[in-house]
């Protein structure tokens, strides 16, 4: 696929618009959607991973440091993260702050 | 060698489907479109024909069947008819952009309520915007003749679209009528295999029917519109092979000595037939009469219909079908539209008749005749006429 689907014309798109590669859906940032975002204090994370094994878009990894934290690329912020996170390391906040 | 045949005319299309040897039948009964499946289950039952046929449980697995048969490269065909179409639709509409050639034959039939098995053009018209090619034969010798022609166009890789024959219930489905059936090697010449381009496959993996953002699905809906506006070029070359190799010509727009008459009837359907025996009766009385007969619903003919009635005052177009609360009935307001912005046009007049099985006879078109040039030279209070309607 030389352009992205945001790119394509109606000239581009194979027959019956099927998609011919596997992984179109990572191209898809559906972070747009996101009116909140998490924060995170890491001093108080302990590294329980249950923030990444209830978000429902498996956005959440592993950074450098061991910490959990979300793709802002896919985090459409639902905010189940921070509601999850008994140690209470996350925090949503309104995008425009 | 082909035979001339007195034949039911939906034994006929279910032989036609038979010649196109056809992989998979997945339909369910309805009348009256029941004899067309029941005598394909017959034939695959006792090994006639080499296909599957897939019993299920609703026109909507029905539908749902066909697009996952169609999608393998299978050669596919159904048939249905008003609440069947109708249960069905919601798959009817993923056919198109989905590029599947599933062939459908529609026992055109009135919808509810209140309950109708008889024949009208209802059913037709609500799915005149998904997108499917649409072909509406007026009597035996078409409805098996574009059976066969639809696997063509359809499966055709500049097209590769659903195809819809619609043949009038009980007026043509349950008559008894003289067909000339091909010869099973002169449909092989004409028919090629089916080559679905992408077809499922575990060993090249795609996706399909996948989601459209609004980024992207503006642009698959024109690709459809394109796609369906270009098939036009090859169902009139389909037509015209037909015709080179079994002597049977189809046209969009068919005309019935309308060059330079005066009045027109506009017909789509079996209507047509009886309609022409009034134009004879009218012609031979001294009146400058002719008829145009619509064979093509979608994509809609629009220079042809344009060239045929140019000539005329008066157009009485005659629809089986009504649009209710609307300017009139679904084919004259296409009429309307097509003609709206030209320089030279005729009066166009809108006649409701034959709604539920009702009979128009030779006499009632001549009725038609003379009202119509009446409404066309002083107006109407109504937006369209509702022929016969007891007041």
């Amino acid at each position: 696929m030389a352009k992205s689907e945001s790119e394509m014309t109606w000239k581009d798109l194979e027959i019956g618009n099927i998609v011919t590669e596997p992984g179109s859906a990572r191209q898809y940032e559906s972070g747009t959607w996101r009116s909140q975002r998490p924060t995170y204090d890491f001093n108080k994370c302990i590294k329980c991973g249950l923030c990444a094994l209830y978000c429902p878009e498996g956005c959440i990894g592993q950074n450098k440091e061991g910490y959990f934290e979300a793709n802002l690329f896919y985090c459409k912020g639902c905010g189940i993260c921070a509601r999850e996170c008994w140690p209470r390391v996350i925090k949503m906040i309104e995008e425009v702050e | 060698m082909a035979t001339r045949t007195g034949i039911e005319v939906s034994i006929a299309v279910a032989d036609a489907v038979k010649m196109c040897n056809v992989d998979v039948v997945a339909a369910y009964p309805i009348t009256p479109q029941t004899h067309i499946v029941e005598h394909l289950a017959e034939l695959v039952a006792n090994g006639e024909l080499d296909a599957e046929y897939i019993p299920v449980e609703s026109e909507h697995s029905a539908m749902s069947a066909c697009l996952g048969s169609a999608a393998t490269g299978a050669r596919t065909f159904t048939a249905t008819s008003s609440q069947g179409l109708a249960l069905m639709n919601e798959v009817v509409y993923v056919a198109a952009p989905m590029r599947l050639p599933v062939i459908m034959a529609v026992a055109n039939r009135a919808l509810s309520a209140p309950l109708s098995i008889w024949g009208d053009h209802s059913d037709m018209m609500s799915v005149r915007d998904t997108g499917w090619i649409q072909i509406v034969t007026e009597n035996g010798q078409q409805a098996m003749d574009n059976t066969i022609i639809a696997f063509r166009i359809g499966e055709d890789q500049r097209v590769l679209l659903p195809v819809m024959v619609h043949l009038d219930g009980f007026n043509l489905t349950h008559v008894i009528e003289p067909i000339v059936l091909p010869a099973q090697e002169d449909v092989d010449k004409y028919l090629p295999k089916n080559r679905f381009p992408l077809p499922l496959n575990p060993d090249k993996p795609v996706a399909m029917g996948e989601f459209a953002p609004p980024f992207i699905f503006t642009e698959t809906k024109w690709a459809q519109e394109m796609n369906l506006r270009n098939s036009k070029q090859v169902i009139l070359q389909a037509w015209d092979e037909f015709n080179k190799a079994f002597g049977r010509k189809y046209l969009p727009v068919e005309k019935y000595h309308s060059d330079g008459a005066k009045v027109l009837i506009m017909t789509m359907g079996s209507a047509g037939e009886t309609a022409s025996v009034a134009i004879d009766e009218l012609r031979e009385e001294g009146m400058n009469i002719g008829q145009v007969r619509l064979r093509l619903w979608r994509p809609f003919p629009f220079e042809e219909l344009r060239e045929a009635v140019k000539d005329a005052d008066v157009l009485i177009v005659m629809d089986r079908a009504m649009s209710f609360g609307g300017p009139a009935g679904p084919v004259a307001s296409e009429v309307k539209s097509a003609l709206y912005n030209q320089a030279k046009k005729p009066k166009v007049v809108s006649y409701i008749i034959s709604l539920g099985g009702r009979d128009t006879t030779v006499s009632s078109y001549k009725d038609i005749v003379k009202k119509g040039i009446e409404i066309a030279a002083k107006g109407s209070r109504n937006e369209y006429e509702m022929y016969g309607v007891k007041e």
